[in-house]
């Protein structure tokens, strides 16, 4: 089995110095898209692969890339940003990649610059993500020295300065207008859209945001073709998936792994199945943002077309286990507290709702909660679903509760009924 | 006003973008590194550096929740309290440390040492639970030994 994005990566053993991620062959697909291919050419090529974002929202990277207006470099600045503020509850692969190959991912960025034609690139990273934020500046000024960044890149002509931007924190900077509007140095709130990013972006010029693991797949795809990438994937969707899983199982972790392995093999083969005493009620598929599956859902394959027919999201592919021994009331309520919190304010629905579903869970959690309060979460669950918001923020905590409600509502009862949390 | 110091850290940072004010987070976060927190003094010092407004730059640091607007101790304890960690026991982790500091989430300790704060998701979940003191990442944490985890901080 082919695991391209982390063959190079071994626990207890630093990331590859930029020498050895070359010697690895690690640069040939930056030599081949800067010397032998045009920029379309370069977009062309990831579209056919069908790569599509691994940040969570699954847009597909080259249609992404192919919005940039296509002006050479110098006609006006173009901006790449990689978003690498991983802050979605239960998800951890990033962390993953950016501690344990830089060179990979600063390659990435700069056959995705050469295609778009920007000049500046930015890694914007959670500020608590300090291991990684270091090896990333110590990897940066090697391309540097290497001459793989700077002006005149391989002797091609093309230029490219690489920066990296901590952040302070906010959940919400990793929508990418939101990013884009912290990255400007104002709150990161989101922008209204259109006009989108890819016309004007960063600094009001055309920019892009694409995910690390996303970034991170460029140059193989450029070295391997789009042909290799879609046949790396158990259902035709393009290429492997870090997938985690987190929780009472008995040996949680992150693997690579075909697109479409079925959640069953991820978390009974790779995850070891539940510890013992603990039974599998509930998985959050991809981060908090994404609805509930059960039991019942253990063989689909996950992958972003066969989890959205299951009703959820693949979302980051990073699973939280919900197990018989937590009570999926408060296990709801952690997670709309979370949303609730890290609302940024904007738009009211989202600043007001969420807060009053957490008030309302909350009160399930003490023994307070009124039987009209199921139909009031329910209320709430349309009320701040998708196209009554600013953005996407309230919608993606809406599907946990949502789900939630659907498939534990025999508990969420039972706290009404019994006036009191029956885990406690 | 600014420190040599500060002033020139925050002239680095302004290079990246192309103009100062959109320097605004990472000199904040330049201040509050060498003063521990943001006072309304900072954020005159800031603005004026940046050519912003007070109210604009005040704007930004409220915002963040990685930014002090009130002193905090000498060390910085964030229990993460994401989904997973608090199945594998981060509301355990937060008693015994809240009992053995007597202080909540957003207190202080009286001797300056400590200040509580939740975090979302440190993303490191299969290693939960996970806290942060710092910069510092303490992860499959047993209530055994937090306190050996303390001591490295005074």
């Amino acid at each position: 089995m082919e695991t391209p994005l982390t063959q190079h990566i071994q626990p207890g053993r630093g990331p590859l110095s930029l020498k050895e991620f070359e010697n690895a062959g690690g640069f040939k697909g930056l030599h081949k898209a800067l010397r032998e291919m045009k920029p379309a050419d370069v977009i062309f090529t990831v579209k056919g692969s069908n790569l599509m974002g691994r940040g969570g929202a699954g847009f597909p990277t080259g249609v992404k890339w192919g919005l940039v207006p296509q002006e050479a470099a110098g006609s006006g600045m173009k901006y790449l940003i990689a978003n690498a503020d991983e802050m979605e509850p239960g998800t951890f692969k990033d962390r993953y990649l950016l501690e344990g190959n830089p060179h990979q991912l600063i390659a990435g960025m700069i056959i995705a610059a050469y295609a778009i034609q920007a000049q500046k690139a930015y890694i914007f990273i959670r500020w608590a993500y300090k291991k990684a934020e270091a090896i990333l500046r110590k990897a940066i000024a090697e391309a540097y020295e290497a001459g793989y960044l700077g002006e005149n890149i391989l002797g091609t002509g093309f230029n490219l300065d690489l920066y990296v931007h901590s952040s302070a924190g906010r959940y919400i900077c990793g929508e990418e207008s939101a990013l884009i509007n912290s990255l400007e140095g104002k709150r990161g709130i989101p922008r209204a859209k259109p006009p989108f990013p890819a016309t004007s972006g960063l600094f009001g010029q055309p920019s892009v945001v694409n995910n690390v693991e996303t970034l991170s797949w460029i140059s193989h795809i450029i070295e391997n073709g789009p042909q290799w990438f879609l046949d790396l994937s158990a259902t035709g969707e393009g290429g492997t998936k870090l997938y985690g899983v987190s929780g009472r199982v008995k040996n949680p972790g992150l693997w690579e792994l075909p697109m479409g392995t079925t959640v069953r093999e991820i978390i009974e083969g790779y995850a070891g199945g539940m510890q013992d005493g603990y039974k599998l009620r509930g998985i959050i598929p991809g981060g908090a943002s994404t609805d509930f599956l059960v039991e019942s859902h253990l063989d689909i394959p996950m992958d972003y077309a066969s989890v959205r027919s299951a009703g959820s999201r693949l979302g980051t592919g990073t699973m939280i286990i919900l197990d018989d021994k937590t009570c999926p009331v408060k296990f709801v309520h952690n997670l709309i507290k979370f949303f609730a919190d890290e609302s940024c304010g904007w738009c009211t629905p989202c600043r007001e709702g969420l807060p009053w579903a957490q008030k309302i869970l909350e009160s399930f959690e003490q023994g307070t909660a009124q039987p009209e309060d199921i139909g009031i979460l329910e209320h709430l669950t349309r009320y701040m679903g998708p196209g009554n918001t600013f953005c996407a923020h309230a919608p993606g905590a809406m599907e946990p509760l949502q789900s939630g409600l659907k498939y534990f509502r025999d508990d969420f009862d039972r706290h009404i009924n019994e006036k009191r949390c029956p885990w406690r | 006003m600014l420190s040599n110091h500060e002033r020139e850290e925050i002239l680095e940072e302004t290079r990246l973008y192309p103009y100062p004010g959109a320097a605004c987070i990472d000199a904040l976060k330049i201040v509050q590194h060498h003063r521990g927190w943001i006072s309304d003094e900072a954020i005159e010092d800031i603005a004026a550096e940046l050519e912003l407004s007070a109210a604009e730059v005040d704007s930004v640091a409220t915002f963040y929740t990685r930014i002090y607007r009130k002193p905090v101790g000498r060390n910085v304890i964030l229990v993460c309290d994401s989904p997973t960690c608090m199945i594998m026991g981060s509301e355990s982790v937060y008693q015994y440390i809240s009992d053995k500091l007597s202080i909540r989430f957003g207190e202080t300790s009286a001797d300056d040492r400590f200040t509580l704060l939740p975090i979302t998701c440190l993303g490191d979940c299969d290693h939960a639970p996970a806290l942060m003191i710092n910069d510092d990442l303490h992860n499959n944490l047993t209530l055994g030994h937090i306190d050996e985890i303390l001591e490295k901080y005074r």
